[in-house]
């Protein structure tokens, strides 16, 4: 089993094993909003394949990025509910 | 910007299944061949968590034959144009691709139909599948409480595998009414002996699980995430505690780039002759693209492909009394659990359609077609492109988007031309 990868969520460091979607990080970070809408709510992923685009969050400063089609790397900084 | 250009005899978009068939077929047969894929992974929805390295039968059979073959893949990798004759345009994360080809297969599979209802918006409520391919991918499922909701085979397989993974599974609920599902079952045994074990295998994993048929979720609740469902089986209504609800009503076709291309569609599905050629000559198209079937019918479908791009017209011709047998599975299936028409009603006008620009049902019942409903809502115009709001507002207003413009995914404003 090769190391862990670190990574921030929200600056909270956390450190999951490789290959980890960034939205399974998300989600066992206890993370519930992974996006606001357009009218403030709060969104989690809901087709978990790349299609709806609920999963966005910024990854590495690269906002609307879709978390549920993104592997972990190290070093790597996520930002959500924005 | 950044553009690299590639040739390749055959260029196949995505690498699920039916991909992965059609690589093989025909690099097997001398042709070049590329697979662009989307997503960081082979294997497409069904067998994501066979990567890296492969555990079930068919998957290892599958990924092993293919990287025996010389055929070359980009992940990461989303087409998003068909800016000329025989050429496609894909964006990556260092820049476009522009890949000329001699054929093209087509087999960017399915999504799942959501109908919208209240609360269907809520935090932890996911698609069924989407469920699915969230636990493969080690989303936090064991010890939550889930209700598995909608339509079709793969509930029984979705709830399977969340109890292996160690949640509670506190109601299935199958829209469809017992009669047409004991007569989809009765099938089986014709037109796809192999799901029967299947079906007993997953039924021996969900032994104390209640299964409902023509029972149906009203409305989620919950203040800041999902708490609770209430079913209703069109004459009582009952309330259930979940902290996950996993809800689709069937699957529907990834159509965009075939529709861009110009292939014909018929009933939601490609137009495809004896050897998966579209409308299109030089076009192929294989798996969920061609009529929602499975496995099975994708890797069918995506060998005859691969074969026939391959000018190897005789092969693919032997395979195809076994493709005949899995369009009749994929008609009784889609008779099987054709969607009742008090799921196109669970929406008030305060529920949200489109999820993208949050446009609710009572904004659009004002308009009479999308094109306009578009233009004053802005519904189907965000980034999602239409692609979770057209299904619903396609069943429940008749409304349908059939013009597709470039780019067919959403891309970096450099990566336009």
């Amino acid at each position: 089993m090769s190391d862990n990868v670190q990574i921030t969520i929200n600056g909270k460091t956390a450190s999951v094993t490789p290959l980890t979607v960034v939205a399974t990080a998300l989600a066992c970070e206890g993370v519930t909003r992974f996006r606001r809408s357009v009218t403030g709510e709060p969104r989690t992923p809901l087709c978990g394949m790349g299609v709806c685009f609920e999963c966005r969050v910024t990854i590495n400063g690269q906002p609307n990025s879709r978390s549920c089609q993104v592997l972990c790397e190290d070093g790597m900084e996520i930002v959500t509910d924005e | 910007m950044n553009e690299k250009l590639l040739e390749f005899d055959i260029a196949i978009v995505g690498a699920g299944p039916a991909s992965i068939a059609a690589a093989c077929a025909a690099s097997e047969n001398g042709k070049t061949v590329v697979m662009l894929e989307t997503s960081p992974w082979f294997g497409g929805q069904l067998w994501r968590s066979e990567f890296p390295r492969a555990k079930t039968r068919q998957a290892i059979k599958w990924f092993t034959h293919l990287s025996e073959t010389s055929a070359k893949a980009f992940l990461n990798t989303t087409v998003i144009d068909a800016p000329a004759e025989n050429t496609l345009l894909a964006e990556t994360s260092d820049g476009n691709l522009r890949v000329k080809y001699d054929k093209l297969i087509l087999a960017t599979g399915t999504r799942e139909i959501f109908l919208p209802f209240p609360g269907w918006t809520l935090p932890n409520v996911y698609g069924a599948g989407a469920m699915q391919a969230l636990a493969k991918a080690d989303w936090p499922v064991e010890g939550k409480r889930i209700a598995v909701a909608g339509s079709g085979p793969l509930l029984f397989a979705v709830a399977a595998n969340l109890r292996i993974r160690g949640a509670t599974i506190v109601l299935t609920a199958e829209q469809t009414d017992l009669m047409s599902f004991l007569k989809f079952g009765m099938k089986l045994p014709l037109l796809a002996p192999s799901k029967i074990l299947q079906a007993i295998k997953y039924q021996s994993r969900l032994i104390g699980v209640t299964y409902k048929t023509s029972c149906w979720p009203v409305e989620a609740y919950g203040s800041e995430q999902l708490e609770s469902v209430m079913f209703t089986n069109g004459k009582r209504n009952w309330k259930v505690d979940c902290d996950y609800l996993a809800c689709a009503f069937g699957l529907t076709a990834n159509l965009e780039l075939p529709r861009l291309l110009g292939c014909k569609i018929n009933h939601d599905a490609v137009f495809v002759d004896d050897f998966q050629q579209t409308s299109l000559k030089g076009v192929y198209c294989a798996g969920e693209l061609t009529g929602i079937g499975g496995i099975d019918s994708a890797l069918t479908e995506g060998q005859i492909a691969g074969l026939a791009a391959a000018g190897k017209m005789k092969q693919a011709k032997k395979l195809r009394r076994t493709r005949r047998r899995y369009n009749k599975f994929e008609k009784a299936m889609a008779k099987g659990f054709a969607l009742r028409r008090e799921l196109l009603k669970l929406a008030d006008d305060e529920t949200i359609i489109c999820r993208c620009e949050d446009v609710t049902a009572g904004q659009l019942r004002e308009f009479d077609d999308w094109k306009s409903a578009k233009l004053q809502t802005r519904c189907g115009m965000g980034p999602c492109q239409g692609r979770i709001c057209g299904c619903a507002v396609k069943e429940m207003f008749g409304w349908e988007n059939l013009s597709i413009r470039p780019p067919v995914y959403p891309a970096k404003m450099k990566n336009l031309e």
